[in-house]
């Protein structure tokens, strides 16, 4: 009997060898492959949530827009949560960082740095290790200014819409706020079906308060068009005080339709002859049409593209894509389009209304924004920045830091002084006398873009201080949807200005 | 001291002393692995650490010491290797039901441990000599036969996940089947003891034996496909039909009946998978567990077990660091993968050592006795304690398809605590021979007044 109780040994020794063969395999030979598999998120999630996530901070380093705390419930698979003390202000910009629904803007755009799995915390985890630490995620620092952006919210008020400001000297977005915004608390916290709860609410809502206005969406740019047009002529030559034809309506060649003045107004009490810089103080169609009109398709969408527009190839009843690579941006944006020259040919018409910020033109508040800072810095476009630096949350070292893009010359500096003028004139005796500040030279352009439906939305940019020898600091763009609360008389001067007023002077020394 | 007190010390030292460091290690490692899971799941040392020390040793000690008095010259490493097991499970438990908010399922299980010592100690102290149990053949063999069948009798079993294992007594419900086989290898080791010079031989041509002599050996095979069709429990019939078949080969050493009995389990796992659909569906998850569209459903359970092991890597989360409790049941028949996913490859290949210790002891004591009886009752428990654990093992690595059996030790369960102690308290037992308690002897010397 010894002799088969001893086989029967060795064979109980096989068989364990057999078990620790296939835990070899799955747990160190096939484990990347294994656990990588997407059915395997929950546990992916849980792992990313026993990390403490870095915190994201306004430009100050003192305000937080996104923090993790320990997790009060200990029974929770979650080890930390994450919150947002600024509630719905910053939501649209750190996004959500949701087990149910994953994650958007800077929580997903810097995700590798915040949850510390990014290559330039190798030492660092390394060093964790060994120390023994808990692992840290990293901070990321953002351009923000917490007090521009809560002008920006409270000059929105009620108004649907968005208002973008940046420093013109090196694309810092200060301020990015679109109204209505969301909580991203209640999307990152709680039980999964509190998350739904949210989620339901946020999706349903047809004011779409997970969508930014101020970056995410395109909207019809009307007269705040003027300004690359603007750009196109003083680019070609043609100065602020070249005289424009001055009819009462522009009769466009093969339809039946023409082009007219805001309110269908006389230009500059119905002149033969009007200046561009009249003609753009005074926001008149019928002569930036006929701008357009002579710069012809090429030389008008070359200035749209230096300025950041991608090329689009509209064709009816279907929406347009980007031929193009967009401006360069953190977060995933909608950028500004204008449609390729080959559009125009033999549609002079469509090329008037384009001029003017019609037909297929698409802007929002960012773009709009960058194309009032590159006039605002001589004519030098920087990309937009959000994020400084990240840094290692425990020894606040710089472990990645993004500097000024410097991007496109759309205008030559001359250009740029030239319009500039032209906007100041807007601002002192124009369009957009709104938006004056006492004491502080403020250049803009006023915009008012009819809707389909209902009534139009009103646009404002602007930037400060504007004096002949001052560096501007804060560059903003406004849209107010649907006329805000003036309904079908509402215009860009008299809802938007005002906004971007307020926003300029929080900011202005 | 005198040096009669210092000789006898030395006389007995080295065992006992190997005994009571092996228990101390254990008793340590488990209170440690209990602090740890506190302070991974709750972020702090669990407030009752001490208590809970000091518990655990108490009774550690106290089998220990049981150990000592009623089995001296026992195998030494049999009962510190499952102290160090049924610490590691506890803390285990603790870890999983504290996470899922039921810290009181873990209690729970602490006292079925501490009820599973006292039967450990009861069978020690009842059973003074496991040849008496030699004498009972057939009533054993009976009472066996009658518990591994009980649930399916209406009105007494209970059905639980489609498998017919539970007798509920309206008080407690418990699976008579985990006693009943501890019963019927007591009964096999004592048949085949008794005949096996006759089964080995044979008579006729083809040197089978005489029908007479197979008879209960047949009926043993019955009642093994009785569990499976009749109570629809994979795990429990594999376990007896593979223990029977491991102790009829050793007792005869003739491979005939190992091959007769893989042909017969061969035929009735195809039975089964034929006749039954929960088993197709289980061979079907173990195949194809990882199908995209299995992973969320049938292969859930043991896509989320390899998921946990592939997750803990070498070394492992840490304890109370993983998300073990993802997969189902993961505190009964999955507490493997728990242990993969929290202490890594190291942690289960250590496990499953401690196991592989469990069967190497088990059957070095069948090696060292000389009774037929005790070699074969040795080899049968070692056996049922090692195809168990194999066969659950393997399941949750999807090296077979997976059966629902308990890790003994580790994993949550009442009844098979128990079964488990009495399966350790008869190999201790058999290591140590028969026990004839003497009346203490009167103390010669007194303790000086001074201490």
């Amino acid at each position: 009997m010894d002799r088969q109780i001893r086989r029967l040994g060795l064979a109980f020794v096989a068989l364990f060898a057999l078990l620790f063969a296939q835990v070899g395999y799955v747990q160190v030979v096939a484990a990347d492959r294994i656990a990588n598999q997407p059915a395997n998120a929950a546990r992916q999630i849980a792992a990313e949530y026993a990390v403490e996530r870095g915190q994201i901070l306004a430009a100050n380093r003192t305000t937080v827009l996104a923090t993790s705390t320990p997790n009060p419930d200990p029974n929770s698979t979650y080890r930390f949560i994450r919150s947002y003390p600024g509630k719905a202000i910053w939501g649209q910009i750190t996004g959500y960082y949701s087990q149910v629904y994953g994650r958007t803007g800077l929580e997903q755009a810097m995700n590798p740095y915040l949850s510390g799995t990014a290559p330039e915390f190798t030492t660092q985890n390394l060093t964790d290790i060994i120390l023994g630490r808990p692992k840290r995620g990293g901070t990321v620092l953002t351009t923000l200014v917490p007090k521009v952006q809560i002008a920006a919210q409270q000059a929105l008020g009620t108004h649907q819409g968005a208002v973008v400001a940046i420093n013109p000297q090196n694309g810092d977005i200060l301020a990015m706020y679109s109204n209505p915004s969301y909580d991203p608390n209640p999307l990152s916290s709680g039980t999964p079906e509190q998350m739904r709860t949210a989620w339901q609410q946020l999706t349903s809502d047809p004011d779409r308060p997970l969508v930014s206005h101020a970056f995410q969406d395109l909207y019809l740019p009307g007269s705040s068009f003027k300004t690359i047009t603007a750009s196109g002529a003083l680019e070609n030559g043609w100065g602020p005080q070249k005289t424009w034809p001055n009819p009462h309506h522009l009769e466009l060649p093969g339809t039946d339709a023409h082009i007219e003045n805001f309110g269908d107004e006389y230009c500059n009490g119905g002149s033969k002859e009007v200046t561009m810089e009249k003609a753009f103080e005074d926001s008149c169609n019928v002569p930036f049409a006929e701008i357009g009109v002579a710069l012809k398709a090429d030389r008008l969408a070359a200035q749209a593209q230096a300025y950041g527009l991608c090329r689009t190839q509209p064709i009816e009843g279907a929406t347009t894509s980007c031929l193009d690579d967009p401006i360069p941006f953190i977060l995933p944006w909608e950028v500004g389009r204008f449609p390729d020259a080959s559009y125009f040919a033999n549609n002079e018409a469509a090329l008037a209304r384009s001029a003017i910020g019609l037909d297929n033109d698409q802007l929002n508040p960012l773009h709009l924004a960058l194309i009032a800072s590159a006039i605002a810095n001589g004519g030098t476009l920087f990309a937009p920045r959000l994020v400084t630096e990240a840094r290692d949350s425990t020894t606040g070292q710089t472990l990645r830091s993004f500097g000024p893009d410097e991007l496109a010359h759309p205008l030559t500096p001359v250009s740029a002084a030239d319009l500039r003028a032209m906007m100041v004139n807007v601002v002192t005796s124009g369009t957009g006398y709104r938006a004056q500040i006492p004491n502080v030279v403020v250049a803009g352009k006023t915009g008012t873009a009819a809707n389909t439906t209902g009534p139009p939305n009103a646009w404002f940019t602007a930037f400060a201080p504007a004096g002949p020898d001052q560096r501007a600091t804060i560059a903003v763009a406004v849209i107010v949807l649907d006329g805000g609360d003036l309904g079908n008389e509402a215009t860009g001067g008299q809802v938007a200005a005002p906004i971007a007023k307020a926003v300029m002077e929080s900011y202005l020394p | 001291m005198s040096a009669a007190i210092a000789s006898a010390t030395t006389q007995r030292g080295p065992r006992r002393r190997t005994g009571f460091a092996a228990v101390l290690i254990a008793v340590a490692a488990s209170v440690l692995a209990y602090g740890l899971q506190g302070l991974g799941v709750e972020g702090e040392r669990p407030t009752n650490l001490v208590a809970y020390g000091i518990g655990f040793a108490v009774l550690a000690f106290g089998g220990w010491y049981a150990v000592r008095r009623s089995a001296r010259g026992a195998d030494p490493i049999l009962y510190p290797t499952a102290v160090l097991l049924g610490g590691l499970g506890l803390a285990m438990l603790y870890r999983l039901m504290s996470a899922r908010g039921f810290p009181g399922f873990a209690t729970e299980q602490a006292v079925w441990l501490a009820v599973g010592l006292l039967a450990f100690v009861v069978t020690l102290f009842v059973v003074r000599d496991v040849r008496q149990l030699d004498a009972y053949t057939y009533t054993i063999g009976l009472a066996g036969l009658v518990l591994l069948l009980l649930p399916i009798v209406p009105g007494v079993g209970s059905e639980i996940n489609g498998a017919r294992l539970w007798v509920d007594l309206g008080f407690v419900r418990f699976q008579p089947a985990e006693i009943g086989r501890i019963l019927i290898v007591i009964f096999l080791a004592s048949y085949l003891g008794q005949r096996r010079e006759l089964l080995a031989a044979g008579v006729g041509r083809l040197g089978l034996p005489r029908p007479k002599d197979l008879g209960p050996i047949i009926l043993a095979w019955s009642a093994s496909l009785a569990v499976l069709f009749l109570e629809r429990d994979l795990g429990a019939s594999l376990l007896l039909f593979g223990v029977f078949i491991v102790m009829l080969w050793v007792a005869t050493g003739r491979w005939a009946y190992l091959l007769l009995g893989l042909i017969l389990f061969a035929l009735g796992a195809y039975i089964g998978y034929l006749a039954f659909s929960h088993v197709q569906v289980r061979v079907d998850a173990w195949i194809h567990a990882m199908d995209p569209n299995m992973v969320g459903d049938e292969g859930y359970q043991l896509s989320q077990g390899w998921f946990a092991l592939a997750s803990g890597g070498m070394v492992g989360a840490g304890l109370g660091l993983g998300s073990p409790t993802l997969i189902p049941y993961v505190g009964s028949d999955f507490i493997l993968a728990a242990f993969g996913e929290e202490l890594g490859m190291l942690g289960v290949s250590a496990v499953l050592l401690l196991y592989l210790v469990l069967v190497g002891r088990g059957l070095r004591i069948a090696v060292e006795r000389h009774d037929s009886f005790e070699k074969l009752l040795a080899v049968g428990l070692t056996t049922v304690l090692g195809l168990q654990v194999f066969v659950i093992a393997a399941g949750v690595l999807r090296l077979i398809p997976l059966t629902g059996v308990p890790l003994p030790l580790l994993s949550y369960g009442g009844t098979s605590r128990i079964a488990t102690a009495i399966t350790l308290a008869l190999l201790i037992r058999t290591s140590a021979g028969a026990w004839f308690p003497t009346r203490r002897q009167p103390k010669v010397e007194e303790t000086p007044p001074d201490g």
